[in-house]
């Protein structure tokens, strides 16, 4: 592994030893934080790779955590290897149908629409019995890996959980990784900058965009997916424009256009979450945390606006200008 | 009266191979015909400059050309297939690639990458994931031709992004030879340039000429008459002229109509 690379091996041993020193409440808080890193990584494949500023991307994370409540029986536990991917592909086979339509249109357009097919699918499940209605469904027996009905993978008990998640969230970071580097990602990183250009040089720009949206959706689904086997509930307000805002926050508050950027601003916006949520700091003011996060995202914002990660950039371009001096 | 006049001269005095050939080609946007029955053809081996005021068409006409905008009516045959229906990608990987008149490059990507990224369109593999875009040989083979065809090689490693503008004029043209194309239509290649970048772009285009049928719309009738094979001379959207460049220097109606003062200079 090249020296480039550092960061993210530290991390994952950070986080692959951490139960073993964090108590449980931080396990559980490390748990949401990497399921919201995925699905922060999921958006930076759309806004950050892609141009694409999606503003329904919870629709996706929401129709994934739904296909693993609803296709779960009551009494027994639903294979792994059926519900991982039936949420997946269910979150996917929402991104292409919504991808299909929303790419015809471009910019402020594009917002709209997807915010509209993300709204449609939180009226569908708030308005109607499908999932329980606005109360939400629980997951009653979390999925189980099982070879000839000895249990290999347990989504039940905490520690599994932690090292699937973490498995997932090393994964997707891979996968993005290897994919901003192939023909396939280079041909979305020109899209991005000048899809005229690229259509000039003989590149049918639609066939790519609708690739990359979808594998975001799955990729969404895929936290979709670990978020409701974690809590073992969802509920409508999964897929509410507030969840496709928090989102698109994490990636601008780490640095869109970098994916270390996104997995960095869903750690800082979940922390500051709690930070401001938390009542001994906090006391009464507490209950009103959502305004002393929105400040500070707005403090971070104007101070950075490259991003939480444009402070090592910053920091790279200080010392090279100070070599340079010396 | 002259629409057809272009395409029957070059049909008739033309021996060399026809890359591209336009036939009527028309442009309405809503009561305004901005290109009416354009006719011409454009031949291996030669620069074929169309010329005009603003407002003559000329850039609507390579738009039409390239597939970026339909022709209301008319049709394309690109190297002797009926290209009209086509979208601008099929074109493009056709053999037509096409410059602004306007520098449309990848600022944040070295001037090797964005040759790389026009060249691995015909190559895209969009499924292999895994494989880096840097390992694709052929890209890099066509890349790396065209940028030593545009006299950019040394600059390969710079950000396009800081290059002067005469080099990224340049590097409009080198992103189009990394397609490979056998058609080049270039929208004012030398605007905003500096004279001496304007000679290195004139040499550059001269050396072009070989294998590639080249369009040129440019207002620099010193540059147009110094490399043009043939000239077409657009007025309102219509061909008023077409010729090599003595015939199209001498003709009367478009001495009236635009060349003005450069007609009075000895030939």
């Amino acid at each position: 592994m090249s020296a480039s690379r550092l960061p993210e091996l530290a991390g994952i041993v950070l986080l692959a030893t951490f139960p073993w020193f964090g108590g449980k409440f931080y396990v559980d808080l490390a748990e949401t934080i990497m399921i919201s890193a995925i699905f922060a990584l999921s958006l930076e494949l759309l806004v950050g790779m892609s141009g694409l500023v999606s503003f329904g991307h919870a629709a996706f994370f929401g129709v994934a955590a739904y296909a693993v409540v609803l296709l779960s029986p009551r009494s027994e536990a639903l294979p792994l290897l059926i519900a991982l991917p039936s949420a997946v592909l269910a979150a996917a086979a929402y991104a292409l149908v919504v991808g299909s339509l929303s790419l015809r249109t471009r910019g402020i357009y594009f917002i709209m629409v997807t915010l509209a097919f993300a709204q449609m699918a939180y009226y569908v499940l708030h308005d109607t019995k499908l999932g329980g209605g606005s109360d939400g469904i629980y997951l009653y027996v979390k999925p189980v890996l099982a070879l000839a009905g000895t249990p290999l993978l347990d989504l039940d008990r905490p520690l599994p959980f932690y090292y699937v998640t973490l498995a997932s969230l090393v994964v997707t970071f891979a996968l993005l990784a290897t994919l901003a580097r192939s023909r396939f990602g280079r041909a979305l990183a020109g899209i991005r900058a000048n899809e005229q250009r690229m259509r000039a040089a003989g590149y049918s720009t639609y066939p790519y965009k609708l690739a990359a949206f979808t594998l975001g959706g799955a990729l969404a689904g895929l936290a979709g997916f670990l978020y409701a086997v974690k809590d073992g509930f969802v509920n409508p307000e999964i897929l509410a424009w507030q969840q496709s805002g928090v989102v698109l926050l994490m990636i601008i508050l780490g640095g869109i256009g970098n994916l270390r950027g996104a997995v960095i601003g869903a750690f800082a916006l979940v922390l500051l979450k709690e930070l401001f949520q938390s009542e001994a700091l906090f006391g009464a003011f507490a209950r009103h945390w959502q305004l002393p996060l929105g400040l500070a995202i707005i403090a971070f914002v104007a101070v950075l606006p490259e991003g939480l990660i444009g402070l090592a950039s910053r920091r790279r371009r200080a010392a090279v200008a100070a070599a340079h001096a010396g | 009266m002259h629409r057809d006049v272009g395409a029957q001269r070059s049909r008739q005095r033309m021996p060399a191979e026809v890359l591209l050939r336009a036939t009527h080609l028309t442009r309405r946007f809503g009561g305004l015909v901005a290109v009416d029955r354009v006719s011409l053809d454009l031949a291996c081996d030669q620069i074929h400059a169309v010329i005009g005021t603003n407002g003559a068409g000329k850039s609507t006409l390579v738009n039409v050309l390239a597939g970026e905008i339909a022709a209301t009516s008319g049709k394309v045959e690109l190297l002797g297939r009926d290209a009209t229906g086509w979208p601008q990608p099929r074109r493009a990987r056709g053999g037509l690639g096409r410059s602004y008149q306007r520098t449309t490059l990848f600022p944040r990507f070295t001037v090797f990458e964005n040759c790389r990224l026009a060249a691995q369109a015909n190559d895209q593999r969009p499924w292999n994931w895994w494989s880096p875009a840097a390992n694709a040989e052929s890209s890099n083979a066509l890349a790396h031709d065209a940028l030593l065809r545009s006299g950019l090689a040394s600059f390969a490693t710079r950000l396009a992004g800081t290059l002067a503008h005469g080099q990224q004029r340049q590097l409009e043209i080198a992103m189009c030879l990394a397609t490979a194309p056998r058609i080049l239509l270039l929208d004012e290649p030398l605007a905003g340039m500096a004279a001496e970048e304007s000679e290195r772009m004139l040499d550059m285009l001269a050396g072009l000429k070989p294998g590639h049928a080249i369009l040129l719309v440019e207002h620099d009738m010193d540059a147009v008459f110094r490399v043009a094979d043939r000239i077409t001379v657009m007025v309102n959207g219509t061909v008023l002229a077409s010729g090599d460049p003595a015939s199209v220097r001498s003709n009367p109606e478009v001495q009236a109509a635009y060349l003005g003062d450069v007609t009075g200079e000895p030939a």
